[in-house]
């Protein structure tokens, strides 16, 4: 009853993205009450409204299944397993391609409703505009999921058992890292919808800037926390070390992020000041396109992962179509309408606005090079050529650009907007270029590292100084809580940034067989194997060691790497172990028994690699920052206007003239 | 540094202009800076009887995927060194591995390689990826020789 409960909801849902879509077209060609939202058009607010409500309740009828277990629903039986702990049943519901789809669909339409419910800003026809291309981009997905992917099949017969999650799945990680992600790409659906609305209307201003701008920062805060998360789960879940691999499934989560950043900071230079317009729509529609294509990447299974969980053509080929429709016509309504939306507010190369085209300069060339790289491997394969292409490509390109933008990222926030001196900045800017040079000269004499990790770590003090000066000279107190989440996240980039360098430059790796009782050095630590002994979880038995490490000397501590075998699904994992300290963590884990009694143990001492992630957190956090301080804001604001209106209605003589 | 002189002495509308010539100029670098990358980073994939035929050059990164040779696995006294044999049917390439092989890496099995050629024809594999699950199994190893394929898909589902 529940599943059919559910299906309907999503029936009605799409019924009424139908609606909303074709009251939106009604409202945009009509004449009359239709032209001015009321008649037909009126119908597309409530219809957004309904719309999420309706999807909510399909998405709480997937949940309940999966935490009852029904095992009469086929997705739930090869899903799910009676026997899992209730949180990873909870997780299971995203944990695989259907759900995760319908996951993805509510959020869009919560999103449309929230919209729809609260935005008043925009003219109404643009409005009507953003809410019909948002109903047009969901009707795709709803038939994706009614026509291929249906959450709610039911089995002719219920089974006895479901068939458990991938193991490598079944981890707190998973509980948010899909929907994190997700949220993100929605977001940046949103943005979509905003630019081609702006573009349908050439209303392209400050104001839908500032509309569009919460959903930006929103949506890129989300994929900073998905990307950061997602790095640390193949961190310790791998077993392989590291923390970037540029597998094709990380570029995909990338791409939209590169895009959606180069977004965020031409948006603010359009709030801000009237320019860059066509290319802020431009980028709205590219950071969307690389959310399709990274979820046509992951889940079409064109790329082997453990995110393609159905590899299967006809679903491949829908994702492919959605996206060719919906680029291919968002690009040909830019090219057609592009020349009309007029030439913003000039500015002058030494300017804020000058360092933010150059980082958006940057940013589209990081993520051309990204795609290219992340597209060759397929475009060769269609002339029966295999290759894969990794690091020793995208860390090198990719610094081309990136190491730039690094230096303008530390210099630029100190630039006035519109037209700057360089007198005004002069000691300030030589000072924050002069450090990077003098410290990679110092470090590259004294210690022997890579150009790359050394070039980054000189980068990343210019920039963690750079980051604070727009607080110099200011009462902290009155700081604009946007301003916070600019210091902050430029900060974060600083920190993630000597993480990565400290680690690559300073990591130490020991590789041996060890007996019960030998003692290893790895870097400062030295380790002792204690036991090795066997262990049984919930759905998992393995044989577990017993490592005590010492640092430089210091107290002991007990680290239990662990070789799981799963038995729902059969499959065997390693559980590294982590020893974390604020200047880095030692990984260790177990491999199997080799000849004489010993066991294989690799040994990693990884000095500051947890500030990767901390400079990710950071990151998101500036960007939570700015969202609540842009939104209240925008509220004030509006409830000052507010006020004006009712005193200019009393007829208040002062108060003629509103700002 | 010079930007002052750059833009005291330019109207606005040429600053425009410089900045788009900029923006052009850089995304165009980016492309063939990427295409010329490209052609010399990207690690080809090798059969056995492809590096027997045409060997790539010493020491460049390649991947090398076919069946780990039945009897042929070894460990070194040290425990961690690994030296299998990997053979399509129709050749064999000696490897050495340092680490710890992938949860499903077992003779018989399908893996593909990542490293390079060295003089004595021995591939020095820094990493072996194996066959984790049915849902996970590399890509490269789709494309085998039918006599590959029935091996694999004999394995897959027992």
């Amino acid at each position: 009853m529940i599943a059919e409960l559910g299906l309907a909801a999503l029936w009605l849902a799409a019924a009424l993205a139908g609606l909303q879509l074709f009251a939106a077209v009604i409202g945009l060609i009509g004449k009359g009450d239709d032209a001015e939202g009321a008649g037909i058009a009126g119908l597309v607010r409530p219809a957004a409204i309904v719309q999420a409500l309706l999807c909510a309740l399909s998405f709480g009828a997937l949940l309940l299944l999966f935490a009852r277990t029904d095992l009469s629903v086929l997705l739930v039986a090869t899903n799910s397993h009676s026997m899992k702990p209730m949180i990873f049943k909870l997780a299971a519901t995203w944990g695989n391609h259907e759900g995760s789809m319908l996951l993805w669909v509510s959020v869009m339409a919560l999103s449309g409703g929230l919209i729809a419910l609260v935005e008043r800003r925009l003219p109404v026809r643009t409005m009507i505009a953003t809410l019909g291309a948002q109903a047009f981009v969901g009707l795709g997905f709803y038939a994706f999921l009614l026509f291929s992917s249906n959450p709610f099949a039911r089995l002719a017969e219920p089974v006895a058992e479901g068939q458990g999650l991938n193991p490598l799945l079944q981890d707190i990680g998973l509980a948010f890292h899909p929907p994190t992600l997700y949220f993100g790409y929605v977001g940046l659906s949103v943005a979509f919808s905003f630019a081609v609305g702006a573009l349908l209307t050439r209303q392209v201003t400050p104001e839908f800037a500032r509309v569009m701008r919460p959903w930006v920062l929103g949506a890129w805060s989300f994929l900073t926390i998905g990307i950061t998360a997602g790095s640390y789960w193949a961190y310790y879940e791998l077993g392989w070390g590291g923390w970037w691999f540029w597998d094709p499934v990380e570029n995909a989560s990338l791409m939209p992020w590169l895009a959606a950043t180069a977004l965020l900071h031409s948006a603010s230079v359009l709030a801000a000041r009237d320019a860059l317009r066509a290319w802020t729509i431009m980028l709205g529609v590219v950071a969307f396109s690389m959310s399709m294509i990274g979820t046509f990447l992951v889940r079409s299974g064109i790329l082997t992962s453990v995110h393609a969980f159905a590899v299967d053509p006809e679903r491949g080929s829908f994702i492919l179509a959605l996206l060719t429709i919906y680029i291919g016509g968002a690009l040909v309504l830019f090219a057609l309408r592009a020349n009309t939306v007029a030439e913003g507010e000039r500015f002058s190369i030494l300017s804020r606005e000058g360092a933010l085209v150059v980082n958006n300069v940057a940013l589209s060339a990081i993520l051309g090079i990204v795609l290219l790289g992340t597209l060759y491997p397929l475009l060769t394969e269609a002339f029966d050529v295999r290759v894969s292409v990794g690091p020793p490509y995208f860390n090198p390109v990719g610094a081309i650009f990136f190491l730039p933008m690094m230096l303008v990222l530390a210099v630029g926030p100190m630039l006035r907007w519109r037209n700057d001196r360089l007198e005004r900045i002069r000691w300030s800017a030589i000072g924050l270029l002069a450090l990077p040079v003098a410290l990679a000269i110092g470090l590259g004499i004294s210690l022997k590292i890579d150009l790359l990790p050394l070039l980054g770590m000189a980068l990343s003090a210019s920039v963690a100084i750079g980051s604070l000066m727009p607080l110099r000279g200011r009462a902290l107190r009155r700081v604009p809580l946007a301003t916070w989440g600019m210091v902050i996240a430029h900060f974060g980039v600083a920190v993630a940034l000597f993480g990565m360098s400290a680690d690559t430059a300073f990591q130490k790796e020991r590789l041996v067989a060890a007996r019960v009782g030998e003692t290893v050095q790895d870097g400062p630590w030295s380790i002792t194997l204690k036991s090795v002994e066997p262990v049984a979880g919930p759905n998992w038995t393995a044989i577990r060691a017993t490592l005590l490490a010492s640092y430089d000397g210091g107290p002991v501590q007990e680290s239990h790497p662990q070789a799981r075998s799963f038995w729902a699904p059969p499959q065997d994992t390693s559980e590294s172990a982590l020893l974390t300290r604020w200047n880095g963590q030692l990984y260790t884990v177990l491999g199997g028994e080799a000849e004489g009694d010993r066991w294989q143990l690799r040994l990693w001492w990884k000095p500051f690699v947890t500030w990767v992630w901390y400079g990710g957190v950071l990151i998101a956090l500036g960007g939570a920052l700015a969202l609540i301080g842009r939104v209240s804001g925008d509220l004030k604001r509006r409830r000052a206007q507010a006020r004006n209106i009712e005193r200019r209605s009393a007829g208040d003589p002062l108060m003629e003239n509103p700002a | 540094m010079s930007g002052s002189a750059l833009t005291g002495g330019l109207k606005p509308k040429h600053q425009r202009l410089v900045l788009a010539v900029l923006a052009l100029v850089a995304i165009i670098a980016a492309g063939i800076l990427a295409a010329w990358a490209l052609r010399n980073q990207a690690s080809y994939f090798y059969v056995p009887s492809e590096m027997q035929a045409n060997p790539p050059e010493f020491g460049r990164a390649v991947r090398l995927g076919g069946m780990v040779e039945a009897g042929s696995l070894s460990t070194a006294a040290d425990g961690v060194t690994w030296n299998f044999v990997v053979g399509d049917g129709e050749a064999r390439v000696p490897v050495v591995f340092t680490g710890i092989v992938p949860d499903l890496f077992v003779e018989g099995s399908g893996v593909v390689a990542e490293g390079s050629l060295r003089q004595d024809g021995t591939f020095v594999a820094d990493n072996l990826l194996a066959k984790h699950d049915e849902n996970y199994m590399p890509r490269e190893l789709e494309n085998m020789t039918p006599d590959q394929v029935r091996q694999t898909v004999a394995e897959t589902t027992e």
